[in-house]
């Protein structure tokens, strides 16, 4: 049915057109040419009432009784036609339909901006409501404090803390290495590359930010994890084969191009004036960084920082792929440790029934995640935003 | 054209030059940004603990030979110089000399204040700490002290010194500028349009202070105003179109010019 | 005339620009890394994949019994069982049931796919016999590939004496080359040395050999091994198959259409990528289609019409919200909403689409602002000022000149669409589906997702496989990146 729909709301569309255009022509040859509207602009607005009711009445039913009902494609048709019936006679010479259409274009358009607004609220109530289902079986003080996080065992235990440190422990790996690399890389692009080292080096790092988080996923499992735990038995250390520290090093690599192109735009829009300043009084280039432009720059560093950590507590196919199950509440690297991201993709794959405290409890975790990224993300982009104007 | 002139462009040599010493001799200086080309066959001598003041209309090359003097070219990638230009009959572009001793001795305030975003004492010790010219935290607070008190701003700042730069207003931000400057003990003082961005009043006060300072310093002065020109300098140098067209003791150019473009300048004609 | 050097302290000076030379040298070492692991990462899947690129067959002349295909349906005749008679008859010496079982396992359980189209293609073939092409098995395929402990072959220099001794056999003569554990080919059989004993050496039987003649210098071989059998994938007597069918010179290398042009499969040498690549293509189509109209027309309101209040401001602060909230979210509200709350089916690139179409258009409003912005409001307002209205003046002015920007920022958007794993797994798009889907409403995988899927299997010829459909998604994400870049490069004005 829905294929019969869509050529039912696609032939009402173009008829539209073509009968309102027909209308105006009809009357621009009657009346000499004192249309208000061009007749194109008649067939728009036929055919935007013609598109529009039949595509409401389409989903109206579709939500309402299921979308292989033949009330589906009759109720399109017949709405649609309505629709440009309605208004047909009201094609006159004096009818504004430009104003008429255009305005239909501006609400249309209005409409679309607001999709951001209703993915928002969107994701706070998908997750909100089922985290609330949760919270009345497990209460938000276990959730929160607890230390043991065990959901398909029996009894089930909900303590989020051993996620919260395995999620911070490779977030802080991540960082760790991303963030000297990120910020030298960005301070050697912006200060001492030329513009041919900057033209070819720039596209590797965006090829870098562009591989998929499952290849590198892949990668830290078959390749950095197996090597980190030989050259950690070489050196007589017990390494799980699924270590933290493989898992946060390759993530490390994901932010680096992330926290080297922000940081690159912070030190960019950092004063040339400032820079001639220290220059002019015999300070080296090193120690104009050092001691002018990067304390000018710090507060965009800082917010590149905050959304590296927000990127990296978010990530997921990397810990899935690389990083263990085993909720070990430890701050040892080379320990297998399990993140919040891990455990929502591992509660959520496969068949799951909507009223079970595990399936739930994902959705509890995805809240904490929603709201931790949004603080970060929140302050990160407010402290961007005045630290541009400042220099505007 | 005679590719490497020797001589300076006017006859007689300037008083002023017969009276001081002569701090910097340029000779024969051109400046290429990619394929224009901003100086031509520069020459000057510029007198020791006097002002002199470089004129002429925008775009005219003043500001760019004012920044080969302390190769702040050097920052702009498309930029080239040729020729010499000496300091103490030393050429600054000498292999053995380096940038950062250069720029310790030659000073440079700028059009716009260019405070760093610190605090006014940090703004001033920051030039002292990196060339390592304090030897203790009292020398150090010393040096700032009496590099604002020459900039004659201490009284107006002194209760508080950990302010940011920034937040002064841009006559005092100037002169945070020039005590900054001062507070490396240069010899030579750059001034690129240092009032173009002031009030008046702000402008007298900068002016008030290059006069009281000059006798300690090679100060030079780039300048769109004449009559600033005329109260704060002792030699004035008119520059048009990358040429230097004339150079004279100020008095004497202001009332006599002998170049008719300097005179056509000078009487508003152009400019 | 003072002194240069006498101002600054030269020991200090020298420091200070030993000190820069180092800050430099830290740019360029992180520089480096970065670029290193980019390399290295790509090197190393890249060198994985390559042999997944090609498949080992060995060819066969088979007979295409009618009794064995029904020529009105060909399709479902035994073509396994015709594939199977003639490798047995390539082999008349392995007589027991054990070694004719281990034989057949060399062979691929879709060996006789390739033979079947081509009968498909042709039926006068019935009843005549042909060359057949037989695909191997996964194991047999990476033993031809070196991709197991590798087979010494060692030439034999002596002369040797055999002789049955009850069920096992007896060499006798200069048995200086021979120890425990090899094997000796000869006679058109295989001996396995089972024990050095002061009578001669002990071996068991691997292959029946056509007769018990003395082995003469240079008439016979030693297999030896650099790993022991039990810690090999595969065992002596799948060895010394696989090194006869060698030796006839049956075994043929070709590139691997099939890992394109098939769905997924349990068996490595079988699985293909096509089901994962429709899945691909149908959702980011799916995803362009909502994306793409919504993000542009979003772009438009904000940058053209939106009024300077909180209500616009609170768009922009989502809009920047969105672009940097964690991707398996956006995962949570697909199967929240669009499968737990509007009912639609699990696992399908309907679903896939509206989830990635959620997620890009963030990245696709920012571009297209960016683009409209750069164009000059003195071209708008030329429009205006000759009667257009302001609808008409973006439309047919400011979008046109906008249109490659806002490609560019598409493109980078379908990339990342593209990419995206962790939301399409929420989204159940993470079934074993052989079936190749039709629509958007057939349960499908995307591309990423396979390598998900294929990473976790325990057959090594998947670790090869897995890498080979990374190559294959970068080598596309590469592509979409360069047009990008291009079109950046070709559309870049300066107004």
């Amino acid at each position: 049915m829905t294929a019969w729909t869509l050529l039912i709301i696609a032939g009402l569309t173009v008829s539209g057109f073509l009968v309102g255009r027909m209308r105006a022509q009809g009357l621009r040859n009657a009346a000499a040419g004192a249309l208000h509207s061009m007749p194109s602009y008649h067939g728009l607005l036929l055919a935007s009432m013609g598109f529009g009711a039949s595509a409401i009445a389409t989903l109206a039913v579709s939500l309402s009784a299921g979308s292989q009902s033949i009330v589906m494609p009759a109720a399109a048709a017949i709405l649609g036609t309505a629709a440009i019936a309605g208004v047909y006679p009201l094609i006159t010479p004096k009818f504004r339909a430009r104003n008429i259409f255009e305005q239909i274009v501006k609400m249309v358009l209005l409409a679309s901006s607001g999709i951001a607004i209703v993915t928002t609220i969107g994701i706070v109530f998908s997750v909100l409501l089922e985290t609330l289902v949760f919270f009345g079986e497990i209460s938000p003080i276990e959730f929160l404090f607890g230390t043991h996080w065990a959901p398909t065992a029996t009894p089930a235990s909900f303590g989020i803390l051993p996620l919260l440190a395995g999620t911070l422990l490779i977030t802080f790996i991540a960082i760790v290495v991303a963030g000297p690399l990120g910020l030298f890389s960005a301070i050697y692009m912006a200060e001492y590359a030329d513009r041919k080292t900057r033209g070819m080096l720039k596209p590797l790092l965006e090829i870098l930010a562009g591989v998929p988080t499952v290849v590198l996923g892949f990668f830290a499992a078959l390749t950095v994890a197996p090597l980190i735990r030989r050259s950690g038995e070489a050196l007589g250390l017990s390494v799980a084969s699924e270590s933290a520290l493989a898992a946060g090093l390759v993530m490390g690599m994901m932010i680096v191009p992330l926290i080297s192109s922000l940081a690159d735009d912070i030190i960019n829009s950092v004063p040339q004036s400032l820079r001639d300043g220290s220059y002019a009084l015999g300070a080296t280039k090193s120690e104009t960084i050092k001691r002018v432009v990067l304390p000018a720059a710090l507060p965009g560093i800082v917010s590149a920082f905050m959304l590296a950590i927000s990127r990296a507590v978010g990530e997921t196919m990397i810990v899935v792929m690389a990083a263990g199950l085993a909720a070990n509440l430890s701050i040892n690297p080379l320990a297998a440790v399990t993140t919040i991201t891990v455990q929502i993709a591992t509660l959520l794959v496969g068949d799951q029934e909507f009223d079970s405290a595990k399936t739930l409890s994902a959705f509890a975790l995805g809240f904490v995640l929603f709201c931790f990224t949004l603080v970060l993300n929140y302050i990160a982009l407010r402290t961007v935003q005045k630290y541009r104007e400042q220099y505007d | 054209m005679d590719a490497t002139p020797q001589k300076l462009p006017s006859n007689p040599i300037p008083r002023i030059l017969a009276e001081k010493e002569t701090k910097i001799v340029a000779r024969d200086v051109n400046v290429y940004y990619g394929d224009k080309h901003a100086i031509k066959h520069l020459s000057i001598d510029i007198p020791d603990r006097a002002v002199s003041a470089f004129i002429g209309p925008s775009g005219c090359g003043k500001s760019t030979f004012l920044r080969c003097i302390n190769r702040m070219n050097d920052t702009i990638p498309s930029a080239r110089v040729t020729g010499q230009i000496l300091v103490d009959g030393k050429d600054i572009h000498d292999r053995d000399l380096d940038v950062v001793q250069l720029r310790a001795r030659v000073g440079m305030v700028f059009q716009k204040p260019n405070p760093f975003p610190k605090s006014i004492f940090e703004n001033i010790a920051y030039g002292p700490r990196i060339h390592g010219i304090a030897k203790s935290k009292a020398d150090l607070e010393e040096i700032v002290v009496n590099s604002l008190k020459k900039a004659g701003l201490f009284e107006e700042v002194k209760d508080r010194l950990s302010h940011s730069g920034t937040s002064l207003s841009g006559g005092q931000q100037q002169r945070l500028c020039i005590a900054r400057a001062i507070a490396v003990n240069p010899e030579i003082i750059l001034m690129d349009e240092p009032c173009s961005a002031l009030d008046p009043i702000a402008s007298a006060r900068i002016e008030e202070l290059i006069d009281e300072i000059r006798q300690n310093y090679c100060i030079i002065i780039v300048t769109h105003s004449m009559q600033q020109a005329a109260r704060v300098s002792q030699l004035t140098a008119f520059f048009h179109l990358g040429d230097l067209v004339e150079i004279g003791d100020t008095e004497d150019m202001f009332t006599a010019p002998k170049n008719k473009r300097t005179q056509d300048y000078i009487t508003g004609r152009f400019g | 005339m003072t002194d240069f050097s006498k101002k600054l302290d030269p020991a200090l000076v020298a420091k200070r620009y030993a000190s820069e030379r180092r800050f430099r040298a830290y740019g360029a070492v992180a520089l480096a890394i970065s670029v290193l692991f980019l390399v290295y990462l790509i090197v190393d899947i890249a060198v994985k994949a390559w042999p997944s690129f090609f498949e080992h067959h060995i060819v066969l002349k088979v007979e295409l019994d009618p009794a064995r295909i029904d020529p009105a349906q060909v399709q479902k005749g035994d073509f396994n069982g015709i594939i199977k008679d003639g490798l047995r008859a390539a082999f008349p010496n392995v007589t027991t049931r054990a070694d004719s079982k281990k034989l057949m396992a060399q062979l691929s359980t879709g060996t006789g796919d390739d033979l079947r189209i081509l009968t498909v293609a042709n039926p006068a073939m019935i009843g005549t016999t042909v060359n057949a092409s037989a695909l191997l098995s996964d194991d047999a395929d990476l033993y031809f590939k070196g991709m197991h402990a590798p087979t010494l072959k060692t030439p034999g220099q002596t002369n040797l004496q055999i002789a049955k001794d009850g069920e096992n056999y007896l060499f006798t003569g200069d048995l200086s080359q021979l120890v425990a554990g090899q094997i000796v080919r000869a006679n058109g059989g295989a001996f396995r040395i089972t024990s050095m004993e002061p009578g001669g050496a002990k071996a068991e039987v691997l292959l029946t050999p056509d007769t018990l003649n003395s082995l003469v210098a240079g008439n016979w071989d030693i297999l030896s091994f650099a790993a022991i059998e039990v810690d090999r994938r595969i065992d002596d007597r799948a060895v010394v198959l696989l090194e006869a069918m060698r030796d006839k010179g049956i075994v043929e290398k070709h590139f691997s259409w099939r890992f394109f042009s098939s769905g997924d499969s349990r068996e490595p040498e079988l699985a293909g990528l096509r089901g994962a690549i429709t899945g691909s293509l149908l959702t980011v189509v799916m995803t362009l289609l909502l994306s793409l109209p919504l993000g542009i027309a979003a772009a438009i309101y904000l940058e053209e019409f939106a009024p300077k209040n909180n209500w616009t401001q609170f768009i922009e602060v989502n809009i920047n919200n969105l672009a940097a909230v964690p991707s398996i979210i956006f995962g949570l509200l697909g199967l929240a909403v669009f499968i737990g709350f509007f009912g639609l089916p699990r696992s399908v690139p309907l679903v896939g689409g509206l989830v990635l179409a959620l997620l890009v258009l963030p990245t696709i409003i920012i571009a297209s602002r960016a683009a409209l912005n750069a164009v000059p409001p003195s071209i708008k307002e030329a429009a205006l000022g000759v009667g257009a209205s302001h609808l008409q003046a973006i439309f047919h002015h400011v979008l046109p000149l906008a249109v490659p920007g806002i490609l560019t920022g598409t493109i980078l958007g379908v990339a990342r669409a593209l990419g995206e794993t962790a939301p399409l797994l929420m989204i159940g798009m993470v079934a074993f589906i052989v079936d190749v889907p039709n629509g958007f409403r057939d349960a499908a995988t995307v591309l990423p997702v396979q390598i998900y899927l294929w990473s976790d299997l325990p057959e090594i010829a998947f670790q090869s496989r897995t890498a080979a459909a990374i190559i294959v998604l970068l080598v596309v994400l590469f592509c979409l990146n360069a047009i990008a870049i291009y079109l950046r490069k070709r559309f870049e004005r300066r107004w």
